[in-house]
């Protein structure tokens, strides 16, 4: 049993939404990042200054409170040199005579450079949103998932409990921040800023069910093309987390990109636990639920 | 139309049916009138990205005479909305902490700016542009022929400036006879 | 080629993306792996600075196999045209063309011309010096031509002496090896990319070539694009949907301020600056510098409108409208002759508008020495740059070599406007006009550039009101009068535009060029923007959705001239007038209307001239120009395959090195273009090239450039912090055999070196940058992104510091995008032990002066 299947969209009556969500196609990301510009400017996420990481064009480094999209980005030597291991300067160092063996350009050998822009999943089943004991975490009539910031208290169980690594405490304030989904603008009918911004429609806001449909379609055109190792990644509800609101067309594995192959919702196994739980706490602690939240409403 | 007013405190929202608090129930009263920025802005302008030349739409939303945002405008039929990193920066550009709103002055051998009001500073550089011109007249060539011109001032700008900016630099310095008008085009 | 687009221009990037979608191939020529690369069907790399021998090989692919569009090429070009006798190619002359003059390192251009025309060229000169690019800018005017016709041509193409013929021979030896082993590729790469080109173009198919300043900055970067001018030509891709050569410029409005210049040696819409001995007056003005045929025949009209416009009711047909107001231009008063200038003591004074050549410039300490030499400096800009700052804090105060006592330039300050705090127009780079809307006032002393230069004229023209002296006439007689609005008494920018746009002496406004006279009746700042206020609107504030407009969307903003969207366009037509399939139809002549029509652009084209038109011999301007010749500023009215005239470095693009290389020249026994402007001196030494002693002192390729997060010099991002975070150190690339080599290790810094400075950078190693194999050595690329400088969020050493002054002689733009540097691991000395660091190289390499 599933705890929170009917909450959305019943629970918000004739308010509720069609499920809102994002197709990223990193096929066709080209790395500029105007997605993660444009997603702190409009949510003011404040800057997070990391240095020259030295991983390629990434010196964001990953999703966290201060970073809501994040591109990655993955150079791969072409043909894949899969047992060798080693940093790139170990590799040369070995084949390296420098004079004799020196690869270059003309031996045919090439790179092949990923990028893919990062974001919150929006599980189908969120687990942080499923441990949170504040009422911070919700679901929205879009069926995203939404920290508010005038209720969370900083207490961090969401931290753990998620599996893609995304939710996160700001270390001045407290508070765990994420991806909302431009929840704001969802509400005036605008997309959210990534989206809005991201010069070659990478990133694609829309219906979930829509978005799925010209997923598909999209994948099936790259296979076509002879793109054997493109796939869709949390696009259909056969996962850990029952699918999810922001899904992926990656052009290899998704560890390469730095995603959990398997993601399940951490506290799946906890739900009839917690239904008895909730249960009881709702008879006993409606009064004191309704203290804490009023009083922060 | 809702059956339930837009804000009802969470108690209630949580009997009416989302008994799990998860969704409805928990909405906070900050997140159930959330509107966004762009929509509570007193007016929009339409204007063009300042970074390249690709000449990017941009609508430009202002709250009590101040920009509060700067997004891609979709009836452009060159950017159709989209932005890059930089161009989705301009809000931060124009907003920027970094931005230094009053003239600085340094006179020679100074090892610290000084204040100096605009007027007078417009006045003193004037002062040196009538002087230097004067200093560095070339009337004419060795044969005679017209120069009418200085080489004594050099004026680099323009990649970044305004059509209209750049004809009035263009038409006062050639009036002025100051020829080397140049600017990032030739970098 | 010689663009980074996904990087530089990402969301012009988006109708690539389209267009690779919808079938197109899209070809990455570039010596790195960029993230344009990444997004391409095949990435060619390249060694920096072998563009020419690049685009050589698949000219000479197309040549050799005939693949070139027979009926364009024999009616839109000057291929069928015979050329004179006396010229001398590269090939006969050991890399030199004919007219060389080592005595002053010149051309004489009088054998270039024509086969029957005069000895002289662009209005009797004999010889296209460097002195005056103003005369190359729109160089196209060249000769006088009877009735718009060559004198002697063979429409068979096969005269020895006809274009396409001198052609064949010149690019000859520009074989798939030849070039493979110059550029550093495979010899199947020029053939890829030649088959790629010429399989898509034609009657039915275009295909587009874009670039940008990886092409230009070059001691040979008006030639680069010159070869791609060649190569559309010769496939028919000018002037049609799809085609084109397209020039990707990096600032808001670089194209605008080229057209309406802040530059020295060109008025508004490439007029020249007139010279002393030969302009003497307007009619010698007009004689020397407008041919009698083609659009520029009405160059009198156009100036005579320009002085009506700056100096109004003053200017009168007695006084030659003030044709003596202007100043003279008999010299190279470019921004780096200036800066040298301005180290030797020259100059007094510089306005510093918007820029920044203390980090933007190639030699950045020898910019800021010559800035320690001036009296005063005006820096207007969004916050003190390290231009404003170069008294106090710079790389040379660190090394101790400066002192802000020691430094007697006085320094001013002003806040400048951000686009938003004004109306205004930005030209796009594809001479689009757009206008920008004011949202707010600018804060504190901030100002826009209009209200300052304006307030300054003011204050200038009241000092100088009761001079009697005549220097101060054209000032005190300019039209200075407009309608000032706002809280800061702003001229109205939208009458600037108008004043730009142009009106008759009644005030009603132009329509287009075509109404220009040269009789004083008419008045425009700016010929080829004449009709942007027609009817009294504003037509660059036109914002009608695209989405309610077909995909050339006319009616948003306006592009000069006359509104066109694709210039020439009258190509995109066969010589009958009909489109040359169904597929590329864009521009047709319409027989029932008797005009040309087309899908919603206009024709850039006289609108009733019939495609059957045959100029009377007399004729003038472009009357005289043909119904089948597209190339309407040129005085043929052909897309010219060879340059009988405008440029001084040749006819034809040939390979040359680049000012400091690993390579000798393969091709020729001439290492370097030989009318490159190089300034040899103790603050910039040149490296000596392949088989000159100390070459091996700096034996790798540096490149510069830069990266989507950064804008430019830094000024306008480094200060940013949504930016400044994204690319937040100077970092230099490296391939793994590179850092092998020179045991440098990835994330932690390298030194790099030139004769000129040493900076440090983290170390990138990256296979994106791999090593090539040039003339059977291998040869290895320091990449230098050169965003960063002493001011912003994030700082860091410039690597503009470590580049030379050489120029092309044509613009005089250096080479940025090649050099040579040494790279070390480990962070670079501090203090005087950097400056010793150099100069033990210096000694080295034998370039101590």
């Amino acid at each position: 049993m599933k705890l929170e299947v009917h909450t959305w969209p019943a629970t918000y009556g004739e308010q509720a939404q069609p499920r809102m969500g994002f197709f990223t196609d990193t096929s066709i990301c080209i790395g500029c990042k105007a997605c993660e510009v444009a997603c702190k400017e409009w949510n003011h996420v404040p800057m997070q200054l990391q240095g020259f990481t030295g991983n390629s064009y990434d010196n964001s480094v990953d999703l966290g409170a201060d970073r809501w999209r994040h591109v990655a980005f993955v150079e791969q030597r072409l043909p894949a040199d899969a047992t060798d291991g080693g940093s790139l300067v170990q590799i040369a160092e070995r084949g390296a005579a420098i004079d004799a063996g020196v690869q270059t350009y003309q031996e045919g050998d090439g790179v092949r450079w990923l990028m893919a822009s990062d974001v919150c999943k929006h599980c189908t089943d969120a687990a942080c949103l499923e441990v949170c004991p504040t009422g911070s975490l919700f679901r929205t009539e879009f069926g995203t998932v939404v920290v508010q910031e005038d209720v969370c208290n900083g207490c961090g169980y969401c931290v753990p409990a998620c599996p893609f690594g995304v939710l996160d405490k700001r270390e001045d304030d407290g508070r765990v921040w994420k991806c909302t989904l431009c929840y704001d603008r969802l509400r005036d009918d605008q997309e959210p800023a990534c989206a809005q911004a991201c010069p070659t429609n990478s990133i694609q806001f829309g219906e979930l069910d829509e978005l799925r449909e010209r997923a598909d379609r999209r994948l099936a055109r790259l296979r076509d093309a002879g793109q054997d190792q493109a796939r869709l990644y949390l696009a259909d509800e056969d996962n850990g987390i029952h699918g999810a609101g922001a899904f992926f067309l990656l052009l290899d594995e998704p560890e390469v990109y730095g995603l959990p192959p398997d993601p399940v919702d951490t506290v799946r196994d906890l739900g009839s636990i917690w239904a008895a739980a909730g249960a009881a706490a709702l008879a006993l602690g409606a009064g004191l639920a309704a203290a804490v939240l009023g009083g922060r409403g | 139309m809702d059956r339930l007013p837009r804000y009802v405190p969470p108690i209630l929202r949580q009997l009416a049916g989302d008994r799990l608090g998860l969704a409805r129930a928990a909405q906070s009263r900050r997140s159930a009138e959330l509107v966004a920025r762009t929509r509570t802005a007193d007016r929009v302008v339409r204007s063009i990205c300042p970074y390249c030349a690709v000449g990017c739409g941009q609508k430009v939303y202002v709250k009590d005479e101040k920009v509060v945002q700067i997004e891609g405008d979709p009836d452009s039929p060159i950017s159709r909305g989209r932005l890059c990193p930089k161009g989705s920066a301009s809000e931060a550009l124009v907003n920027n902490p970094m931005r230094e709103t009053t003239v600085r002055y340094r006179p020679p051998r100074a090892t610290e700016w000084q204040d100096l009001s605009l007027q007078a500073a417009t006045e003193m550089i004037a002062e040196r542009i009538i002087r230097t011109r004067a200093e560095t007249w070339e009337e004419t060539t060795e044969d005679g022929e017209p120069l009418k011109r200085t080489l004594g001032i050099h004026f680099l700008g323009g990649a970044t400036l305004d059509n209209e900016e750049n004809y009035l630099i263009k038409k006062f310095f050639t009036a002025m006879g100051a020829v080397s008008v140049e600017n990032q085009a030739r970098i | 080629m010689g663009s980074n687009m996904a990087e530089q221009h990402p969301v012009g990037f988006q109708w690539v993306i389209e267009a690779k979608e919808r079938g197109a191939k899209v070809i990455h020529v570039d010596p790195r792996f960029t993230r344009t690369s990444a997004m391409a069907d095949r990435h060619v790399s390249i060694r920096a600075g072998t563009d020419i021998a690049f685009l050589g090989g698949v000219i000479n692919y197309v040549l050799a196999h005939r693949r070139w569009f027979t009926d364009y090429v024999r009616h839109y070009t000057n291929g069928p045209v015979i050329l004179k006798p006396e010229f001398r190619d590269t090939e006969d002359e050991a890399g030199f063309f004919s007219g060389w003059n080592p005595d002053d390192g010149l051309y004489g251009i009088d054998t270039w011309g024509y086969d029957g025309t005069g000895g002289e060229t662009a209005g009797g000169k004999t010889e296209q010096t460097a002195d005056v690019s103003g005369d190359q800018s729109q160089g196209a005017h060249g000769m006088d031509l009877e009735g718009g016709e060559p004198p002697h041509y063979d429409d068979t193409m096969e005269h020895e002496r006809c274009v396409l013929q001198v052609l064949t021979r010149h690019f000859a030896r520009y074989t798939p090896e030849a070039v493979a082993d110059i550029c550093g590729c495979a010899p199947e790469d020029v053939v890829a990319v030649a088959e790629a080109m010429a399989e898509n173009s034609g009657r039915e198919r275009t295909s587009a070539v874009v670039y940008a300043v990886g092409w230009t900055q070059h001691t040979v970067g008006v030639q680069n694009i010159r070869a791609a001018s060649i190569l559309q030509l010769l496939l028919g891709n000018i002037g049609r949907p799809g085609g084109g050569i397209l020039a990707l410029r990096g600032h808001a409005n670089i194209q605008g301020s080229t057209d309406i210049p802040t530059l020295y040696d060109i008025l508004p819409g490439y007029i020249p600056m007139p010279h002393p001995q030969r302009n003497p007056t307007l009619d010698t003005f007009v004689a020397e510098n407008g041919p009698a045929t083609g659009a520029w025949g009405n160059l009198r009209s156009y100036m005579v409108s320009l002085l009506k416009a700056w100096w109004g009711e003053a200017a009168t047909e007695d006084n030659d409208y003030c044709f003596g107001h202007l100043p003279r231009v008999d010299g190279d008063h470019s921004h780096y002759a200036m800066m040298l200038r301005m180290l030797d003591g020259g100059v007094q004074g510089m306005l510093c508008v918007g820029q920044n050549p203390a980090v933007g410039s190639a030699n950045s300490g020898l910019m800021r020495a010559a800035l320690a030499k001036l009296d005063w400096l005006v820096v207007r800009d969004f916050q003190p740059t390290e231009t404003a700052l170069f008294w106090r804090d710079s790389p040379d105060h660190e090394d101790g070599t400066v002192t802000a006592q020691g430094i007697d330039t006085e320094v001013f300050f002003l806040p400048a406007a951000t686009h938003v705090e004004k109306d205004g127009s930005f030209t796009n780079t594809q001479r689009l006009l757009q206008w920008r809307e004011k949202a707010c006032e600018p804060p504190g002393d901030a100002r826009s550039e209009t209200q300052w230069i304006w307030h300054l004229g003011c204050i200038i023209r009241e000092k100088l009101a009761d001079s009697e002296d005549p220097r101060d006439r054209p000032i005190r007689e300019l039209t200075w009068a407009y309608p000032l609005e706002g809280r800061d008494a702003e001229p109205d920018p939208d009458a600037v535009l108008a004043e730009i746009s142009g009106c008759r002496a009644d005030g009603t406004y132009l329509d287009s060029y075509d109404d220009l006279q040269d009789d004083g009746s008419t008045s425009c700042g700016s010929w080829i923007h004449c009709g942007v206020y027609k009817d009294g609107v504003n037509q660059s504030a036109r914002k009608k959705p695209g989405t309610e407009q077909n995909w050339i969307a006319r009616e948003w903003g306006w592009a000069w001239p006359k509104d066109t969207r694709i210039i020439y366009n009258r190509a995109s037509a066969d010589p009958d007038g009909r489109p040359w399939s169904e597929r590329k139809r864009y521009v047709w002549w319409d027989e029932t209307s008797g005009s040309w029509t087309s899908l919603g652009d206009g024709p850039d084209f006289p609108p009733t001239k019939a495609p059957d038109y045959d100029p009377p011999r007399d004729a003038r301007g472009l009357a005289a120009i043909a119904g089948d010749k597209p190339f309407i500023l040129h005085p043929d009215g052909r897309g010219w395959l060879y340059s009988p005239t405008g440029l001084t470095d040749g006819p034809l693009p040939a390979h040359y090195e680049p000012q400091e290389s690993p390579f000798v020249n393969a091709l020729y026994g001439q290492q370097q273009s030989p009318t490159r402007q190089t300034y040899p001196r103790d603050k910039n030494p040149y490296h000596p090239s392949d088989g000159v002693a100390g070459a091996d002192v700096f034996p790798f390729v540096l490149s510069t450039y830069r990266l989507t997060e950064h804008h430019t010099a830094g000024s306008m991002s480094r200060t940013v912090s949504y930016l400044a975070e994204l690319q937040p150190e100077f970092f230099c690339e490296v391939s793994p055999q590179l850092a092998a080599e020179r045991g440098l290790r990835h994330g932690e810094w390298a030194t790099i070196v030139s004769a000129r400075n040493a900076v440090e950078a983290r170390v990138m190693v990256t296979d994106r940058i791999k090593p090539l194999r040039v003339q059977g050595r291998v040869m290895h690329l320091v990449g230098a992104p050169y965003h960063w400088g002493g001011v912003g969020i994030v700082t860091g050493d410039s690597a503009n510091e470590l580049l030379p002054l050489s120029l092309d002689s044509n613009v005089h733009i250096s080479e940025y995008k090649v050099s040579t540097c040494d790279i070390q691991a480990g962070r670079r000395p501090r203090g005087p032990a950097r400056v010793a660091l150099v100069d033990s190289y210096r000694r080295r390499a034998g370039v101590r002066e």
